[in-house]
């Protein structure tokens, strides 16, 4: 707790060189993987994953950092996929700003729901957010103005079109932009973790109390939590309809996102900027290839495993799959 | 508008009330005792329906008589699921303590779907059909008798807790299991009491609901939304805050349908929940 307070941001270069090397190492590998020859599916494939490490990553934020579940995430992921199709479709506004929309009414609507339900804890937060994400989905279902249940269909332009952001010759530039953003929400969590606010968010997980009567506004802080989570979390909604073209609120508000982030994060390590990375690469092959060899289609084969492989970690390995890594490589600082 | 429309929704309501409350007395028993949120009560839920529909369609038991085999399958079903996942996470952070329970929602429901596809069920000529009309008011047989054996159930239970003396172990042990353990009341034993009773009146509401709902994978998600609410509304871990409370959603629910608009039956009850937690956070009948 005193060790948390005291803690003055640290800044990212204090970090031990293999995980320099490491990252750097990775970040040139991501960069270079299109260009081995991968056909279009192990293309879908990462880019499925660097969407769903970065939802997952948002989740962390809430849920790793300041302690609060929440089981409607997706949303702020709908609220993205619906700000960028609809101004699309409706005013031809590029989805490039369409983005930056999302990410704002995002962040609003955390603030909207925020403000009264962070006031809860543990499971009255849960339940509510669960009860706020089914809500959306409902709204959205009934909401004619943004096509109720049909959703949107954002028109097909005839060629790849960097204002419209469609690209319909070669999913390269949708695994560029994905991999961008997955970088970008990397270091941005990363120095989150690293910073004061990140120490402090720690400190309210941990003890409450505690952290209240060391001027710690509690409140305050999990709000803040919230709203950069909210805000990492749309820009993958938005690219997510821009990527599949059509959007209805069974899709993109679908419990299953907020199920999936939650899986994602606690299998790979819960708290821990690596965790949601670790957990998308090994979470999401599995799911994908699930589905191709053992029949998707009503089956629900991926589910039976997401909810076996949650139960195991959650009896066997709490901290999640990056705990089998030697913690004082991940954490130590440089030797001054 | 007439009394009458306003009174058969007052009348469904009711009756949809007093499952409910089943429902959620179940679930408040198991958090009361052991501060954990079954994430998998509607699908225990479901689980009891399907019971009820496999002994109709397999053994020709009609639901009325194969009530007390759900009964006892689904407390089967709590103490394994006790032994097999609760028992271990009993001391972990209560965010492992959310992911497990809703893992074995999750594992639950896509086994189902699995097993016996999504498809819509139901039961053909249960022996109770047919409606009863009071005064132009209808009422619907099935739904009438379920709801009476869950009243039924629901004494019992409020019965069993506050008289016997494994109730009032099970009290003893959630108020606090350490100094229960102390006094000779083992919590091991008494978590699984526990866990089987709550799953128990699950299973009495689903093996009543079969006669006249819709049995499908996904049924019991809306019903674990509403005891969520309910017993949020009656104050965590009290049982019979759980009847007034599922009394009053049942109410909002029909006549919030006919009042406003009814394809935003679950956002009222939603509302009720978020009110109560906001401004009533022990709930309308709790004390602490």
């Amino acid at each position: 707790m005193d060790k948390l307070l005291a803690a003055k941001s640290e800044p990212l270069w204090n970090t031990d060189k293999r995980i320099i090397f490491l990252i750097s190492g990775l970040i040139v590998l991501l960069f270079a993987l299109p260009h081995f020859g991968l056909n279009s599916f192990y293309l879908h494939l990462m880019i499925m994953i660097f969407m769903h490490a970065v939802m997952a990553q948002s989740w962390n934020v809430i849920a790793g950092f300041s302690g609060q579940i929440s089981l409607g995430h997706g949303a702020f992921f709908g609220i993205g996929a619906y700000a960028t199709s609809f101004l699309y479709v409706q005013y031809g506004i590029s989805p490039w700003i369409g983005i930056f929309v999302g990410i704002i009414l995002s962040g609003f609507a955390a603030i909207l729901i925020g403000i009264p339900m962070l006031r809860l804890s543990g499971h009255y937060f849960a339940i509510a957010t669960l009860l706020i994400g089914i809500s959306f989905q409902i709204i959205f279902q009934r909401w004619e103005w943004v096509g109720a249940a049909s959703g949107v269909w954002v028109p097909m332009t005839s060629g790849d079109s960097w204002f419209a952001l469609q690209f319909h010759s070669s999913k390269m530039p949708y695994y560029y932009i994905f991999l961008v953003f997955f970088i970008i929400t990397f270091f941005l969590v990363w120095i989150l973790s690293r910073s004061k606010l990140g120490y402090r968010l720690r400190a309210v997980r941990d003890d409450p109390q505690a952290a209240l009567s060391l001027c710690i506004n509690v409140s305050n802080y999990k709000i803040i939590a919230y709203v950069i989570s909210a805000m990492i979390m749309a820009p993958m909604g938005s690219l997510f309809a821009q990527y599949i073209l059509i959007i209805d609120p069974d899709r993109v508000f679908n419990i299953e996102i907020s199920i999936i982030v939650l899986l994602i994060t606690v299998l790979g390590g819960i708290g821990n900027v690596w965790g949601p990375i670790v957990g998308a690469a090994i979470l999401i092959p599995i799911s994908e290839y699930s589905r191709i060899y053992l029949g998707g289609t009503g089956g629900a084969v991926d589910l039976i495993l997401y909810g076996l492989i949650l139960m195991l970690i959650c009896i066997f390995r709490p901290e999640g799959l990056i705990s089998f890594f030697p913690k004082n490589i991940l954490e130590r600082k440089k030797q001054r | 508008m007439t009394t009458e429309i306003i009174l058969q929704a007052v009348a469904t309501g009711l009756m949809m009330g007093l499952i409910y409350a089943l429902i959620a007395a179940g679930l408040s028993l198991i958090f009361g005792l052991m501060d954990i949120v079954n994430f998998a009560h509607g699908e225990h839920l479901m689980l009891s329906m399907f019971s009820s529909f496999w002994l109709w369609s397999l053994f020709g038991l009609d639901p009325i008589f194969s009530i007390p085999i759900t009964i006892l399958l689904m407390a089967l079903c709590g103490v394994l699921t006790h032994y097999f996942l609760i028992r271990y996470i009993l001391k972990a952070k209560m965010l492992i303590q959310i992911c497990a329970t809703f893992g074995l929602s999750i594992f639950i429901r896509s086994i189902a779907q699995f097993l016996w596809t999504p498809d819509f069920r139901n039961i053909d000529k249960p022996l109770l059909e047919g409606r009863l009309e009071i005064s132009g008011i209808f009422i619907g047989q099935p739904q009438l008798f379920a709801s009476l054996v869950c009243l039924v159930a629901f004494v019992l239970l409020y019965l069993f807790v506050t008289k016997t003396e494994t109730g009032l172990a099970l009290q003893a042990t959630a108020q606090d299991r350490h100094a229960a353990e102390i006094l000779g009341i083992p919590s091991d034993k008494m978590f699984a009491i526990g866990w089987a009773i709550g799953l128990g009146c699950v299973g009495v509401a689903g093996g009543m609901m079969a006669n006249y709902f819709f049995i499908f994978t996904d049924v019991g998600i809306n019903f674990a939304l509403f005891a969520f609410v309910a017993v949020a509304l009656g104050g965590f871990g009290s049982i019979i805050g759980c009847l007034y409370a599922g009394i009053i959603i049942g109410l909002v629910e029909s006549l919030g349908g006919l009042l406003i608009d009814p394809s935003f039956k679950l956002l009222y009850v939603f509302a009720i929940y978020l009110l109560v937690v906001i401004f009533r956070p022990q709930g309308l009948f709790g004390r602490y």
